[in-house]
């Protein structure tokens, strides 16, 4: 646990931070969000000590950061920046194994790690182990970054702004794969964004700071739907249904009864659409190929023809996509319903615009009025939404 | 014979210092040389030393007055680029400016009733000339190590020593190297001028010639010194390319 008391940092007159206080239960994901230059980059560095407070206490497990030596501290806390900073010098292994190198790890004992460490990033060691930086994309940069700051196995983690620096796509990648480490790992993280979905998507509880200040810190939910603030309010954004849309996941609603055939060859059967108006095609390994939409088959289309064949990268989602980006998937490419497939692209199931529908009337039916200014806290119905 | 890319420039290198060995230490390929080009000189060969003793002179001085160069010039550049001589980064870049503009010769003036004749006046000016390649490339080098590394660095828990050596250091190592081959080299061509105060070297057959008008002297001492400045570049070409991480090498 991350416990902040009165945390402030003073540059001559200004206040950066002005007396924060949040606790961050073990295994939890605090999101500090807020404008340019609300000092959450500055209360993240005060963390690990780069920056250190002018005033106030910041304890991890209830131990006072101020009583360990620095370079002792970090290296028991992970730390990814946005420029990720990896070594240039260095193999993507030896910058994996920095922090167990520092601890005196024997190479025995940080090696597995370290390759393990790859493969759960989705890097495999065969192949990028002895890679340098400059050979890597920006996405598999920040990968690198990512496993090099769990090698020692810290139980708590500082990221700031780690996905900021790399194209849409590859964010939403990174994000899910975050989600699907953190799920495994259960760290504490601290971790500094000023995209609102981005928070949203990927936190337990979110700190909404301004000019030092701590505005409000809750749940994603509550920020939305029980704004402290005029400010929250309008920070959080106007498309509160659309947002909140961002933390459920495509596998919570998804269907698993799905059809789908692995004939192997490319002309599809009529007789595969016996039981469903919409059929997938998958290889033998169950990865997903393709669709059939059975109606075509009533347009007298052939059966060579019938089948619409897709590379899952850009045509499928996976369970741990949010419904907002499943939604915009399902816009982007036309489509009513969007296949759901595993990290390797076996096809799991399927999601459609009407179980999204279904979702989003989970949601309470509170609504902020911008013109009274500043909203009440309280929850007014008290019921947390779906 | 198959040669890693990387270790080429240095067989080369050294390959050329074998040839320039060989060159110098045969006397009577001088004096042969430099008789069918003079023939009507009566001594086209400087008599006082040996092509070779003039050489080996030669290097003791460069060896010298670069070693000191390069052992207070990389640790000046790093302690301005510290916190610690942040303060004194415009005064040392100032100074080192001006031990480059100022005439060596001038210095040699200004030392030798300080140092007497020989050696160590020359020493003094060359070491104060070749100060500032090798100062400014420090901390041009260091100052082009990306502060996110060095945050990074710093954020996984290296003291400041270590980011120096381990990150800091090796990212910069060619710049660094390519300043002190600049040194190095201006040096071997510069180191001519001690022979003014007495402190030998292949200025000596310069500077004698010079005096009594003997241009085969001249040409015997300037071709030996260009050989050997050739030889020092490609050989801290060669070092230059061996300290470039792996990782840098384009």
């Amino acid at each position: 646990m991350i416990t902040l008391k009165d945390v402030t940092k003073r540059y001559g007159e200004t206040l950066a931070v002005d007396r924060v206080s949040l606790e961050v239960p073990a295994g939890e994901v605090c999101v500090l969000i807020g404008p340019s230059g609300c000092g959450k980059t500055t209360t993240l560095r005060m963390i690990n000590r780069l920056i250190e407070p002018t005033s106030g206490t910041i304890e991890i497990d209830g131990r006072d950061v101020m009583s360990v030596r620095p370079e002792e501290l970090r290296r028991h806390i992970g730390y990814v920046i946005q420029s990720v900073g990896l070594f240039p010098h260095l193999t993507v292994a030896e910058n994996v194994a920095t922090v167990p190198k520092l601890l005196g790890w024997e190479r025995r004992r940080y090696e597995p790690k370290v390759l393990e460490l790859l493969e759960i990033v989705g890097l495999p060691p065969a192949e990028y182990a002895a890679s340098y930086p400059r050979q890597l994309s920006g996405g598999q940069a920040q990968r690198v970054g990512v496993a090099r700051a769990l090698a020692a196995d810290p139980p708590l983690l500082l990221m700031d702004e780690p996905f900021g620096a790399v194209d849409p796509l590859t964010r939403e990648r990174l994000q899910g794969e975050f989600v699907r480490i953190q799920r495994e790992l259960k760290k504490t993280v601290i971790f500094v964004t000023h995209d609102v979905d981005e928070a949203i998507k990927l936190a337990d509880r979110i700190a909404l700071m301004r000019a030092g200040v701590l505005e409000q810190y809750d749940t994603p939910e509550a920020l939305l739907d029980h704004p402290a603030s005029k400010f929250v309010h309008d920070f959080m954004g106007a498309d509160r249904a659309l947002k909140r849309l961002g933390r459920a996941r495509v596998g919570d609603v998804m269907r698993t009864d799905v059809e789908s055939t692995t004939d192997g060859t490319r002309a599809i059967p009529r007789e595969a659409c016996a039981g469903s108006r919409f059929v997938y095609l998958t290889d033998g390994d169950g990865v997903l190929e393709g669709w059939v939409d059975c109606r075509v088959f009533d347009a007298g289309t052939p059966a060579e023809e019938a089948g619409t064949w897709v590379d899952w990268r850009e045509a499928a989602v996976h369970p741990e996509t949010t419904l907002k980006d499943a939604l915009s998937r399902m816009l982007g490419m036309g489509f009513r319903n969007v296949a759901v497939v595993d990290s390797a692209g076996r096809l799991v199931g399927e999601v459609s615009l009407a179980d999204i529908e279904g979702a989003m009337a989970g949601g309470d039916s509170y609504v902020a009025d911008p013109s009274e200014g500043d909203v009440p806290s309280e929850r007014l119905d008290g019921g947390a939404p779906a | 014979m198959n040669i890693a890319p990387r270790m080429r420039p240095a067989v080369a290198a050294l390959a050329a210092a074998v040839i320039f060995g060989v060159l110098v230490s045969q006397q009577d390929f001088w004096v042969t040389t430099l008789s069918a080009l003079f023939p009507n000189a009566a001594r086209p060969v400087y008599p006082a030393a040996t092509v070779a003793e003039l050489t080996l002179q030669h290097l003791r001085l460069v060896a010298i007055s670069s070693g000191l160069t390069i052992l207070v010039g990389i640790p000046l550049g790093i302690w301005v680029t510290r916190p610690s001589g942040a303060d004194f980064r415009e005064i040392v870049s100032g100074a080192v400016d001006f031990g480059q503009t100022f005439p060596p010769v001038a210095v040699l003036a200004i030392m030798m009733p300080i140092l007497g004749f020989g050696l160590w006046p020359a020493v003094v000016a060359l070491f104060l000339y070749g100060l500032f390649p090798v100062v400014s490339n420090t901390v041009a080098g260091l100052e082009a190590v990306p502060g996110t590394v060095v945050d990074a660095a710093r954020g996984m828990g290296m003291g400041r020593a270590r980011v120096l050596l381990r990150v800091e250091l090796p990212l910069s190592a060619r710049v660094i190297m390519a300043g002190v081959r600049t040194s190095v080299v201006v040096n071997v061509g510069t180191a001519t001028v001690a022979a003014a105060v007495g402190a030998g070297g292949l200025g000596d057959p310069i500077i004698g010639g010079i005096n009594v008008q003997n241009m085969a002297y001249v040409l015997q001492g300037a071709t030996a010194a260009a050989l050997l400045a050739v030889v020092a570049d490609g050989l801290l070409a060669a070092a230059e390319r061996l300290l470039t991480p792996r990782g840098l090498e384009a």
